[in-house]
């Protein structure tokens, strides 16, 4: 994973609340069994006005002109500004994977749903969490201002508006780390083996008939 | 100090460590395995050069992608059309060999929607911590497990550790006290707990549901609304273990044996919440205010009972509700104030691991015998969750009922539900569906869905139209629950 480092984007708003990861991702895309190449088919539904099929080239593709993702002033865009429960219903982890190859690397809402919220960290995405009427005012800001950027600052846990306002936000310490130093969760975890051995004993001995003879 | 939680006991049962900065190592019975999110998973091992921890935790089959005619399945994989999600079958199988991981392949009777077949093999078990690449894993929760979804990097986390990196939850309770009127089901009441708390009302905790209603449930119906936490907002769905479970559980093929059998069960009879345990928040609903339920929208908290009719967005007081049920008109083709009775339907989808499960059969047979679809259905379908599901919906005869009525009696498989075999519903078609989400798409490109029980699904299919259950004339379909 890389290292989640400060940077300066451009911002675009999806006014849309309940934004499920079919929606991010339609199902159709689930097939591939690779973890890249899943960026041109984000939001597949709303960005083109056909329906997709796995492994088509989409450069020949009707664009939906009404996209905000499609409009030449979003281009490029590096956060994702977002209403609430985004990333709602299924886990499929192909949704994050879908941002992640289209070029978020953060996105913003009132809330987010908890499997989402865990995948995207896992794929060096941040997800920042402000007040509702926080994220209104930004929905405002960037359909006021051309090319509305943010400066997003993990280290020190704020984002930086054109205007020079801070907003602080909170992520837990856990997920900050992972992201700033790039790290890899196995890795982590399997530098508590012996514990996970100690447990596992202890477990199988209270409890055998979870564990069976024979796979 | 007040009592535990179940959730809290099941918590405490599997920590193997609690970190400084508030995650904690989870540690895992039980990890089952599908095609969709798994590949990745393996590849991931592979190239780290990793081994899974404990092969006999896993247990493998495909269910998304498989095609659900007779005639393709008889063929196994290579009935499988889609070279794509040919592929990724034959990779599950790949994977399932190399590292030596049970899997019930595509011909297998044994083969069936993960969630259907977890419990029918008793490989879910009481106590025990579950997960899958899946969100409907909160399935599970009914039999006092901790189960819930997880994303392709955690599948390989637990493959690789046999733990899971987690934040302890915050705990619900929902309780649906009283006796469910005739012809209201476990749908019903998970349909209209979402209407009620919406789909983010959940978000960050575990649900326990409780209540005499809850408790009058069958171990299939338990797994109906726990299936549904998610669309709730929450992983997890939990239900206190009672003689119900444990009469479920008996001589399935991954309960424990004799000898373990006693103490397994004395070990399980503590799975309930302390009289004394303190919820973060709690709800509780009538079961007779709850009639069968029918969802208009596109996100499953749009939903109504029976004699309703379509909201108009404009009586909504939030801006943003305003805009989500102007959208979801639109997508649906529905006016503000139409009675749902009117709201006329072009396919039907009996299955998915909320409804496929051999009650859930009963129920839709029972309305449909006799009867013939209407005509003005396209298609009518019924995928049962497993193949011993449907090897005994043939042995009590439900395949000739539905067969005579008109629907299409199917091989097991997620199906419809998501679409991503060739069960897909076209433009703007209405579908009456006993599955558990209606997304836009969700069902195929510019798909109308609306969630129902088996009984109501089956009705629409004879009228046509949506029907109350309730009213149908001589009908001990209405007397589902005691089925």
């Amino acid at each position: 994973m890389k290292k989640f480092e400060r940077f300066e984007g451009v911002v675009a708003p999806l006014d849309r609340a309940n934004v499920d990861t079919d929606l991010i991702i339609p199902k159709q895309f689930l097939k591939s069994i690779k973890r890249t190449g899943f960026g041109v088919n984000l939001f597949d539904e709303l960005r083109y006005l056909d329906e997709g099929q796995p492994g088509q080239d989409c450069s020949q593709r009707p664009l939906n002109p009404d996209f905000v993702l499609n409009q030449p002033r979003f281009k490029g865009a590096e956060v994702l500004l977002a209403r609430r429960n985004f990333g709602c219903g299924s886990s499929r982890e192909h949704a994050p994977w879908a941002l992640e190859d289209f070029g978020f690397k953060v996105v913003i809402a009132p809330s987010f749903a908890d499997i989402f919220y865990n995948n995207s960290f896992k794929n060096g995405i941040l997800l920042i969490t402000f007040p509702e009427d926080v994220v209104d005012r930004l929905f405002a800001e960037v359909a006021a201002n051309d090319g509305y950027q943010l400066d997003v600052d993990l280290e020190h846990k704020r984002v930086i508006t054109p205007s020079g306002e801070i907003l602080e936000f909170e992520v837990d310490d856990f997920r900050k780390h992972c992201l700033l130093e790039g790290l890899d969760d196995i890795g982590l975890t399997l530098k508590d083996e012996d514990a996970i051995r100690a447990f596992e004993q202890k477990h199988k001995a209270a409890r055998p008939w979870l564990f069976r003879q024979s796979a | 100090m007040s009592g535990q939680t179940l959730y809290d006991k099941l918590w405490n049962q599997h920590l193997v460590k609690q970190r400084d900065d508030g995650t904690a190592l989870i540690y895992i019975d039980r990890q089952l395995l599908h095609e969709v999110t798994s590949p990745q998973a393996f590849e991931g091992l592979r190239l780290a050069n990793r081994k899974p921890w404990r092969l006999d935790a896993n247990l493998a089959t495909p269910d998304h992608n498989v095609p659900t005619t007779i005639k393709e399945r008889a063929e196994g994989n290579s009935g499988i059309k889609d070279p794509v999600s040919l592929i990724q079958v034959q990779t599950l199988d790949d994977n399932c060999l190399e590292y030596g991981i049970e899997e019930f392949k595509i011909n297998d009777p044994r083969q069936g929607i993960v969630h259907v077949v977890g419990p029918e093999q008793g490989a879910t078990l009481p106590g025990m911590t579950v997960v899958c690449g899946d969100s409907h894993t909160a399935t599970h929760g009914a039999f006092g497990a901790l189960a819930h979804g997880i994303g392709t990097s955690e599948v390989e986390h637990v493959m690789a550790t046999q733990c899971l990196l987690a934040q302890k939850m915050k705990n619900m309770q929902v309780r649906v006290e009283g006796e469910l009127g005739l012809g209201v089901t476990a749908k019903d009441v998970v349909l209209a707990i979402i209407g009620k708390i919406g789909t983010a009302g959940g978000t960050g905790y575990a649900i326990e549901f409780a209540g005499s209603a809850i408790a009058s449930l069958s171990m299939e119906g338990r797994m109906t609304v726990c299936n549904m936490a998610i669309e709730a907002g929450a992983r997890v769905g939990l239900i206190a273990v009672d003689d119900t479970t444990i009469d479920y559980l008996g001589k399935r093929p991954f309960a424990p044996t004799a000898e373990q059998w006693e103490a397994a069960v004395a070990d399980w009879r503590n799975l309930v919440s302390d009289a004394d345990a303190q919820f973060d928040k709690a709800v509780t609903l009538q079961a007779e205010e709850i009639e069968p339920q029918v969802s208009w929208g596109t996100s499953p908290e749009m939903v109504t009972g029976i004699s309703g009719q379509v909201p108009d967005p404009f009586a909504a007081l939030d801006e943003t509700v305003q805009r989500s049920h102007t959208r979801a008109l639109e997508y649906m083709g529905l006016q503000a104030n139409q009675k749902i009775t009117d709201i006329k339907l072009d396919k039907i989808f009996i299955g998915s691991c909320t409804n496929s499960r051999i009650e859930d059969l009963r129920e839709a047979a029972k309305v449909a015998k006799g009867k013939k679809v209407a005509d003005s259905i396209k298609l009518a379908m019924v995928v049962p969750g497993s193949g011993l599901v449907k090897r005994q919906a043939e042995a009590e005869g439900l395949d000739k009922i539905f067969i005579e009525a008109g629907f299409e009696w199917r091989e097991p498989g997620c199906s419809m539900c998501l679409a991503m075999n060739a069960d897909k519903l076209g433009a703007g078609e209405h579908c009456a569906s006993t599955s558990n989400r209606n997304f836009e798409g969700r069902q195929g490109y510019g798909g109308r869905t609306h969630l129902v029980s088996p009984a109501m699904a089956a009705a629409a299919a004879i009228a046509g139209h949506f029907v109350d259950v309730r009213t149908l004339p001589a009908n001990d379909a209405t007397h589902a629950q005691e089925a």
